[in-house]
């Protein structure tokens, strides 16, 4: 009983993480229907700056969550703005090797300029312990929950109470009458792109701080976690990805710490083939059909 | 016509062969360009099979590389313990049917997904293969094999990998082939006209996971060395730029773009990030100014030439 | 009339809560050529989209009476329903656009003419037999429209009438028994939709054809239809010849301010 809430407890900080990476797909999969393959990538920079910013700025964590956030924001809306933008009408294929292709522009971008080689985050977060009943709660799990916790509340207010979160919406629905209602789609996008960027920022230095190292391949496997989170959750759905984010992560941990660590990513993988085949829809998703 | 197609075709392979062979026997090819000859043959193959199913089928797959790495072992294996022309043979075989038979795995659950949800499914199939690979004790785990015996020479590698594109080519070009193909133009008209959906898409990942078999029993008849790590994602995306770049849709796209494309990064072998990086930006340069390929849906031939010529004179 | 081609038992679709289809009886000879009228949205395409197996019908039956025995065909899939003897075309056209316009027919003669997956990579004698065979077929059928001079051409840089002339010749090259056509005339000028319907009728006697037929011209359902079937909401509300149709109150009173009839 120990060990398994230990599990739960270490798999919630992981899945919290994911959580937010997961958001970010299922706001653009929401609004433009792709999968945006760099944006794991978005989350390994998002480390990155994290890191620059500790180590030479040095600034502690809460600008560094912020400067993160915010330069993830913009590459973001540059990155829809440069690559997607131009191929919109273009069959879905094009689009999708876009995504590979700046998936691993960033990637090996990065890693021309930094190196392969592994970097260690600093200590930004205390690592005090707590135990409660012979389960282990670390200080900077906590506050990862948190953390994460907060920034999803805050964009859930942004998504149901503010104008820019309702033109999301009806975008999502029907980019076509959402334009016609006055509802600029370009910019709309753009928002969207920024938002999830931004979270992906965050987790990135979250999982910085988690796992103290990073480098530049560290984002396609979380990357892909936080989608397969996602289609769990239902594609398009932001309650769902939280919640998809959280069981990836609570399953991942499981599988590592009750079987074998090395059969962690095939059976993610393995839950997302059973997902798509025996609910495609996911848990909070809709069902579309194609007119004949 | 038929004949004469044929005819041009093995006039050509003949000419290239012979080509090769004078360079090799004049020692201007060296063991290096040796090298990079027999990474050709099985790009090309590899992109021929990936073609079959993403550019004709219309089935987007991202997990080619695990196709490969089954035929890879399951050749490796049985040519550590009969190392003669006969064990490669049979090697070649199972590792081809062994590979099929997993693309048969994959298609017929996936049968229902399309786009983009069946690449991520095909994308986590083969990083479940790759995870096995790592895990089984007779692969020798994330070590790999090794001292595996080479008996393929570029001369062996380059009449398969001709042969096998030729009957993927002859696939294509007959009722079978043309059915994939009105799956990837329209499913629902397809089916109108009597085509059996699911057989037919289960039958391209079979026949394309057949066929990266075979190029993988012959990368590990050259090779000497598998690791699982070889045949990851990155490994299925190399495969697919090239039929991206080649054209969806066109074998002789596939042909020149994976000669292109193997020399290219063997230039590039020692600034092995530049090189991924000229791959991103390539990938999205094709999507964004020619994202039909080099040669679109059409094959190089005689007819093309004259069409593109009459189409001049029109203007 | 040697009895019936197809007959429909009180076929009802609905999709949650709306009934596009409701409790639809009808019958279609040997021979004949039906017309299928109604207001926009009755629900014309989604009958023939039960017909022909893209949809599933909520209850109700179809049957088909073209080989020996009588086959109902509710639950087939649509490539099994075309192997029956059943062939449509789109009201959007739905042709194999970035293939070419001989391909589009030759791959409907996917099961009229057929050889194995051995001999498709080998390339045998039977192979070089059937594929003659096959093209000779498919020029064939694309004379009727005159298409035989474009068969090189891809089948989306036809201009709009010729799509939908290819559209009839793909349902042809399947070997139907039973053609269903939904809107074969739409954007058409008078005098092609004049021409479309005589071929229409061509057909029909030449390839011994039974023709459903949605169709919004009404110069053209009034002049070659033996009968005609009127939905209205999902409802059949009229059948009869089409002297019947033209002064039936019930469908007056459908189309009233739609159209004239």
């Amino acid at each position: 009983m120990r060990m398994f809430l230990q599990q739960v407890v270490n798999g919630l900080s992981v899945g919290s993480i994911y959580a937010l990476i997961a958001l970010g797909y299922t706001m653009v999969y929401g609004i433009i229907k792709l999968i945006n393959f760099a944006h794991g990538d978005v989350y390994m920079l998002g480390a990155y700056i994290g890191y620059f910013a500790t180590v030479y700025l040095p600034l502690s964590f809460f600008p560094a969550l912020l400067l993160s956030m915010v330069s993830c924001a913009l590459l973001g809306a540059i990155i829809e703005r440069v690559a997607y933008r131009p191929l919109r009408q273009s069959p879905k294929i094009a689009v999708l090797i876009t995504a590979i292709g700046v998936s691993l522009l960033l990637e090996y971008t990065m890693m021309y300029f930094v190196g392969a080689g592994v970097r260690s985050y600093k200590a930004l977060l205390p690592t005090d312990t707590y135990n409660v009943g012979g389960v282990i709660f670390g200080f900077q799990q906590i506050a990862i929950i948190i953390t994460a916790i907060a920034l999803m509340a805050v964009l859930q207010f942004i998504v149901l109470k503010t104008k820019m979160g309702k033109a999301m919406r009806a975008v999502s629905i029907d980019a076509d009458a959402a334009q016609l209602m006055g509802i600029s789609v370009d910019r709309t996008i753009s928002f969207a792109f920024m938002l999830g960027s931004a979270l992906a920022g965050a987790a990135g230095v979250l999982v910085g701080i988690y796992y103290s190292s990073i480098n530049p391949l560290m984002g396609t496997m979380p990357g892909l976690k936080a989608f397969i989170a996602a289609v769990f959750g239902g594609i398009g759905s932001i309650p769902g990805a939280m919640v998809g984010g959280l069981a990836i992560g609570i399953l991942e941990t499981f599988v590592a710490g009750y079987g074998s660590s090395m059969y962690r990513d095939a059976a993610v993988f393995f839950f997302l083939i059973v997902i798509l085949l025996a609910m495609p829809g996911g848990l909070m998703g809709m069902k579309r059909t194609e007119k004949v | 016509m038929f004949k004469a197609k044929n005819i041009a075709a093995v006039a050509l392979l003949a000419a290239v062969y012979t080509a090769i062979k004078i360079l090799r026997l004049t020692g201007i090819f060296g063991s290096y360009h040796e090298i990079t000859i027999a990474q050709i043959c099985i790009n090309m193959l590899l992109a021929c099979s990936l073609n079959l199913i993403t550019g004709f089928a219309g089935q987007f797959s991202l997990g080619h590389a695990g196709f490969m790495s089954i035929g890879a072992y399951a050749c490796a294996l049985i040519i550590i313990r009969f190392p003669s022309v006969y064990g490669f043979m049979l090697g070649l075989i199972a590792g081809s049917l062994a590979s099929a038979v997993v693309g048969l795995a994959i298609g017929i659950p996936t049968l229902r997904l399309s786009g983009d949800y069946l690449a991520i499914a095909t994308l986590g199939m083969a990083e479940i293969i790759k995870v096995v690979f790592f895990n089984l004790k007779i692969t020798n785990g994330a070590a790999g094999l090794m001292n595996i015996p080479r008996l393929m020479n570029w001369e062996w590698m380059f009449c398969l990998t001709a042969g096998s594109v030729a009957l993927i080519n002859n696939f294509i070009n007959s009722r079978h082939g043309r059915a994939c193909m009105s799956i990837r133009e329209d499913e629902i008209a397809s089916q109108s006209v009597g085509i059996d959906i699911a057989l037919y898409k289960i039958a391209a990942f079979a026949i394309g996971a057949f066929f990266a078999g075979i190029s993988g029993g012959m990368y590990a008849a050259y090779f000497y060395v598998l690791k699982p790590g070889i045949f990851g994602l990155l490994k299925s995306i190399d495969i697919l730029v090239i039929v991206v770049l080649g054209g969806l849709g066109s074998i002789s796209g596939s042909i020149i773009g994976a000669a292109l494309l193997t020399l290219i990064s063997a230039l590039l072998q020692d600034f092995a990030s530049l090189r991924m990086i000229i791959y991103a930006l390539m990938l999205i340069a094709i999507m964004m100014f020619r994202p039909q390929g080099l040669l679109g849906t059409n094959e190089i031939s005689f007819a093309l030439f004259t069409r593109a010529l009459k189409r001049e004179s029109a203007k | 009339m040697s009895g019936n081609a197809l007959t429909v038992e009180k076929l009802t679709k609905s999709f949650g809560g709306i009934t596009a289809v409701s409790n639809v009886t009808l019958h279609i000879g040997k021979g004949e050529l039906v017309g299928l009228i109604g207001p926009n949205g009755a629900g014309k395409t989604t009958l023939f989209n039960l017909l022909t197996g893209v949809y599933a019908p909520t209850s109700g039956d179809i049957t088909a009476y073209l080989g020996e025995q009588p086959k109902s065909m509710r639950g087939m899939p649509p490539h099994k329903i075309s192997r029956v003897g059943i062939a449509r075309t789109f009201q959007n056209i739905r042709l194999f656009s970035d293939l070419s316009v001989l391909d589009n027919v030759r791959i409907a003669m996917h099961n009229s003419i057929e050889y194995g997956f051995a001999a498709s990579f080998f390339h045998t004698k039977r192979y070089f037999e059937k594929e003659a065979q096959i093209k000779e077929q498919a020029i064939e059928l694309l004379g009727i429209f005159g298409l035989d001079k474009k068969t090189d051409e891809l089948a989306r840089s036809l201009p709009y009438g010729e799509q939908r002339h290819l559209e009839i010749v793909r349902a042809l090259a399947t070997k139907p028994e039973i053609l269903l056509l939904d809107e074969p005339a739409a954007g058409m000028n008078q005098s092609e939709t004049l021409e479309l319907a005589e071929t229409i009728s061509a057909i029909k006697s030449s390839y011994g054809l039974s023709v459903f037929l949605i169709e919004h011209d009404m110069s053209v359902v009034m002049s070659i239809c033996e009968r005609i079937y009127v939905l209205d909401y999902g409802v059949l509300i009229a059948d009869g010849t089409p002297e019947e149709i033209r002064s039936n109150k019930k469908v007056i009173a459908a189309y009233l301010g739609e159209e004239k009839l």
